[in-house]
């Protein structure tokens, strides 16, 4: 007998839709209401049937398993933890717990998306808002190397562009829209304005802005292939709108300057101050890797690139990064969870994990798992498991999963090898 | 003949759509196996849309089918996956991110 | 079961002033001695030691969006600053944002067992219960900001009162809160516009009612629902030159309904000539003395580094450009704001010596101790581990005349403070940090020893040097069990989160799931919090 779950919240990218409705009959989901394409691929996709751990490959029992995982991670002298973002923060939690237990390196999948956005943060401060207050004061937007109508499909209708609000009523017409990127995007098909900038000359152009924003005359005609004209009229835009709201991703994170292009952006922003309302909302990817920076936060002082290794966390984004550690081979285990490295990570960080002992934990089978020594089929948080994901703007949301679990949660799991390790 | 091009990572609805069906399948597989080349340069150098090309960074090589696409001149498109980082280098400046966007890299004919 | 033998009680709530006596604990409660076993209880020894409730902090930036924000934003205050895990403990690191299981560790080792997280917005306030899980031994609540809610708002400019009460108590269950708590009423949400209040009869914008109206109608609200601490408020123009008049204002609105004043020390300065400001002390100090329907903490400074951090964007807009310092703000839909500043106290700063020294000021001109906590609003005019230089200060003068006199010659000037001999006893002290916090926060079981009080105990050894005595107790107890000694924790456990949940009229649901889909970007549905969410909680009741 089918029933129908409302309210339901889709955990694929950091918008965190709740809105999602889900109707299921015996434990499998038959249709999904309210949600993107992607968010359609991860609820239609999963199955929750239970299946074995296993090691070297050969399905196991799960004390089995988790006695190997325990043994493979007490032995190294340098293991690495890396993941974190597409899990539960009670998961995020234990990991801490057990890279602490351990003297383990721990990172988040922000070392290749949002840290450098963490780093302008830390250096330069961030003017921020929820995304309500997009949705109902935003009369101008500005999206700077992200492109939300590829990666966070349900955005610009449900937060940004096209969102009805206390103040913007008619939604789009209340909003003039610009984007920022080195090539025409679908974005920007949907904005009013598409800058095209030449890669790696945000650092300037940004400058430039801060610069005309302030009254100083620019000599050049134009700046990073941008008309001086053009900028001039951006920086007048945003000096006069009501409530001015910028997003920011891998277009400024990835490129040559990275932490140096977002602090740019951030001190624009905070400059604006002076003029007006304006604020930024980093984009980030992963439905909780905003809850992987709160956890590792609050429980270390620091959001990635943490070292556990004297006894008491030691920060060091380039040092304790994951692509670091692997590239030099500064790890001799890993554990990898909620996140899928082989995929994403440059080839020779990706080929270190296949040479050391590694431990992966994940709802779905991917590339990391193909080299792993110990893999446990865990819950999907959201699906079949109950748990909080922190929103892009770091609003906590509690999932209501739709499915019964018949796997362990990541949670479940690492508690385990965090007991077996105490017994070692 | 071997030509400089700025290299572009990023993501695409088919390698989510790939993704979804799994790592593993054949639609993420022809998704993040692909390169979009502007029009003006694929004229200029007469590639046909679909053939295979070979880009090569400090790191290693890859061939891949390249299309047109929505690109200025100069620039290459590689979706996010494991052939695009193939190319990207593990240097990270000593932040922990590698360039995933704006490497250069060498074009040539397969 | 427990006993402690011979040390010397204070317990002001039970009017007990220092004699020998023998305090005793079974299942984690105060008992009286014939309900325990002698022979098979384990016996502390506190000849010459003294005892008195754990302490109960009123006011503290310990967890959630803003704190963490905070420790995310300055990773240089955690170097150097770092503590290595034990077989017993986690490890972390922090001097004004200290990490989770740090901070619990720090407060308990200090004798603290009772911590209130002074501001989090609704909207967040999960993100303040799941750190209160990661911060071990304290029990702990946490002030629900509503200063700047939009349905609050909406219902005073419509005249709808019992609505506004009925939200509120709907609020406080669905954020598992412990209080109402007001930060620059209508100032916040004028921020949103790039603007502030500045009297308490500005318009909000778009709301066109005033702080007045805000501070008055939450007050009414606060004695409907017989909350068990009234409304905590953080008033208008913090650190103005004309904040001394505003919060005498301020006071007087409230025509006699029940209030708390929080670190009134930044509330308290006037214009004199010249660009310095000068201590109000007195002027607030009368009117607190004058009026025996508000209780206040100090906030006072302590020089070397801080983190502001509050609900009051547009104050933290204007430290940053006058600092020049690093800035995070954090606009909450329909609800509050925020922002994050790191400063200094610097004693040769003229500025920040006025500020240290009206802080003492009120402490020693506000009469009843019953009304004046101990707090330095942490981190914002200090870090909280710093309470037992505080202590020194109020009980040594000469101490405090020492240091008076290596404040800046300008900050110095005209100062009331010397001609202050007032010395605070042990019992008082036992009043500000304990017995009167634990009182003024409706919270029966805590803040005393009598039969029935939570088993939360400090015993320390009686030094001349005061700081010395308090920032390292011979023993602390949290439910009875024995959690740090001289300084050290030796049994990590979980404290509980301490919520309400007024009654309200469930009619109001109506309106409520109207003003989620109009105005907000999470479902209504998804916003409570339950209580099977916490792994140890206590409802206090109301009324």
């Amino acid at each position: 007998m089918s029933k129908v779950v409302e309210n339901v919240t889709c955990t694929f990218c950091g918008c965190l839709c709740d809105d999602i409705k889900v109707e299921i009959d015996d434990n499998r989901i038959i249709s999904v209401h309210q949600v993107c394409s992607n968010g359609r691929g991860l609820f239609t996709e999963y199955d929750p049937t239970p299946r074995q751990p296993t090691v070297a490959g050969r399905e196991v029992d799960w004390e089995t398993a988790v006695k190997e995982a325990a043994r493979i991670l007490s032995e190294a002298d340098s293991p690495l933890i890396y993941g974190l973002s597409s899990t539960a923060v009670e998961a995020q939690r234990k990991s801490v717990e057990l890279a602490d237990l351990l003297g383990a390196i721990i990172d988040t999948t922000s070392s290749v998306c949002h840290g450098p956005t963490g780093l302008a943060m830390q250096a330069v401060g961030e003017v921020s808002c929820t995304l309500g207050e997009v949705r109902n004061r935003a009369d101008f937007l500005l999206f700077w190397g992200c492109n939300p109508a590829a990666s966070h499909l349900r955005h610009f209708t449900r937060y940004s562009l096209m969102s009805k609000g206390i103040l913007t009523p008619n939604g789009r017409r209340d909003r003039i829209a610009y984007v920022v990127d080195v090539r025409p995007t679908t974005s920007a098909k949907v904005a009013d304005h598409f800058i095209q900038v030449k890669p790696d000359t945000d650092f300037e152009v940004l400058t430039s802005l801060r610069a005309l924003v302030q009254g100083k005359e620019i000599e050049n005609e134009d700046l990073g292939g941008v008309p001086i004209a053009q900028l001039r009229e951006l920086a007048e835009r945003m000096k006069s709108c009501r409530f001015g709201v910028a997003f920011m991703g891998m277009g400024l994170t990835m490129s040559r300057a990275r932490n140096y292009n977002v602090r740019e952006l951030f001190t624009l922003v905070a400059e604006l101050n002076q003029y007006t309302r304006f604020s930024v909302i980093p984009m980030r990817g992963h439905g909780n890797v905003a809850g992987a920076d709160q956890v590792l936060t609050w429980q270390s002082g620091y959001p990635y690139a943490v070292s556990f290794a004297r006894g008491y966390p030691q920060y060091g984004p380039g040092e304790f990064t994951a692509v670091d550690v692997l590239a030099r081979e500064e790890a001799d285990a890993a554990l990898i969870f909620a996140s899928d490295p082989v995929a994403h990570f440059p080839g020779a960080a990706s080929k270190q994990l296949e040479r050391i002992p590694t431990i992966v934990l994940d709802p779905m089978t991917n590339l990391t798992e193909r080299m792993a020594d110990v893999v446990f089929p865990t819950t999907c948080y959201g699906l079949d498991a109950a748990g909080t994901s922190y929103r892009m703007d770091n609003v906590p949301i509690r999932l209501r999963p739709p499915l019964h679990a018949k796997r362990p949660t990541d949670e479940d799991v690492l508690i385990q090898i965090i007991e077996a390790i105490k017994q070692c | 003949m071997t030509e400089s091009f700025t290299l572009i990572t990023g993501r695409t609805r088919e390698q989510a759509d790939g993704l979804h069906k799994g790592k593993d399948s054949e639609a993420y597989r022809i998704a993040t196996t692909l390169a979009e080349m502007s029009p003006e340069d694929m004229n200029r150098l007469a590639i046909k849309d679909g053939q295979i090309i070979r880009l090569k960074s400090a790191a290693h090589f890859v061939e891949l089918p390249v299309r047109s696409g929505t690109l200025p001149p100069g620039m290459i498109f590689v979706p996010m996956g494991p052939v695009a980082n193939a190319l990207i280098g593990s240097e990270t400046a000593g932040t922990g991110m590698p360039s995933f966007k704006g490497l250069k890299v060498e074009m040539e004919l397969a | 079961m427990l006993g402690i033998l011979n040390g010397r009680v204070y317990d002001p709530l039970n009017n007990i002033d220092g004699p020998i006596k023998d305090i005793w604990v079974k299942k984690g409660k105060i008992v009286a001695p014939e309900d325990v076993d002698r022979e098979r209880a384990e016996l502390i020894e506190a000849n010459g030691l003294v005892v008195m409730p754990g302490g109960v902090d009123i006011h503290s930036h310990i967890v959630g969006a803003k704190v963490n924000a905070a420790r995310k934003f300055r990773p240089e205050d955690h170097r150097g600053n770092e503590r290595a895990r034990t077989a017993l403990t986690r490890s972390g690191s922090g001097y004004t944002v200290p990490s989770s299981h740090l901070l619990g560790y720090l407060y308990a080792e200090m004798g603290y067992t009772t911590v209130m997280e002074a501001a989090t917005a609704p909207l967040v306030a999960r993100h303040t219960h799941e750190e209160f899980e990661d911060t071990p031994i304290l029990d702990k609540g946490a002030f629900i900001t509503m200063g700047n809610n939009h349905f609050i708002m909406k219902c005073i400019r419509e005249g709808q009162m019992e609505k506004a009460r009925d939200y509120v108590a709907w609020l406080l269950g669905a954020s598992k809160g412990y209080a109402i708590k007001v930060v620059n009423p209508g100032g916040v949400e004028n921020w949103k516009w790039g603007g502030n209040v500045s009297e308490l009869s500005d318009k909000v914008i778009g709301f066109d009612i005033t702080p007045r109206q805000i501070i008055a109608a939450l007050a009414w609200i606060s004695d409907e629902l017989r909350l068990p601490h009234p409304p905590h408020v953080h008033g208008i123009n913090l650190g103005r030159s004309f904040s001394a008049r505003t919060t005498v204002e301020t006071i007087e609105a409230l025509e006699g309904r029940r209030a708390h004043f929080c670190h009134l020390q930044f509330f308290s300065y006037a214009k004199q000539k010249g660009s310095l400001h000068r201590s109000a002390s007195s002027e607030l100090a009368r009117a607190v003395n004058e009026n025996s329907n508000i209780t206040v903490d100090v906030g006072q400074v302590i020089f070397g580094e801080v983190t502001t951090m509050t609900s009051d964007g547009p104050l933290q807009h204007r430290l940053h450009q006058e600092t020049g310092a690093k800035w995070l703000n954090e606009d909450i839909e329909n609800e509050t704001g925020g922002g994050i500043v790191p400063i200094s106290f610097k004693p040769n700063n003229p500025i920040n010596a006025v500020m240290w020294r009206t802080g003492l000021e009120l402490f020693l001109l506000i009469e009843d101790p019953w009304r004046v906590f101990l707090t330095t609003d942490h981190p914002n005019a200090g870090p909280f581990i710093h309470y037992p230089q505080v202590i020194k200060l109020l009980m040594d003068r000469d101490f405090r005349a020492e240091m008076f006199q290596n404040l800046n010659r300008r900050g110095r000037k005209g100062a009331l403070l010397p001609e202050l001999d007032r010395e605070y006893s042990l019992y008082e002290i036992a009043i500000i940090s304990r017995a009167g916090t634990a009182r003024a926060l409706g919270l029966k079981n805590k803040g005393h020893l009598g039969i029935g009080a939570d088993a939360d105990i400090t015993i320390y050894a009686d030094l001349d040097d005061k700081e010395e005595m308090f920032a390292r107790p011979r023993y602390v107890l949290k439910d009875g069990v024995i959690v740090a000694r001289d300084g050290r924790i030796v049994c990590d456990r979980p404290g509980r989160t301490l919520y309400i949940a007024p009654p309200y009229d469930p009619k109001i649901e109506k309106d409520l799931r109207a003003h989620f889909r109009e105005s907000y970007t999470v479902s209504f549905d998804n916003y409570a919090i339950a209580a099977e969410d916490f792994h140890r909680s206590e409802m206090i009741s109301c009324g």
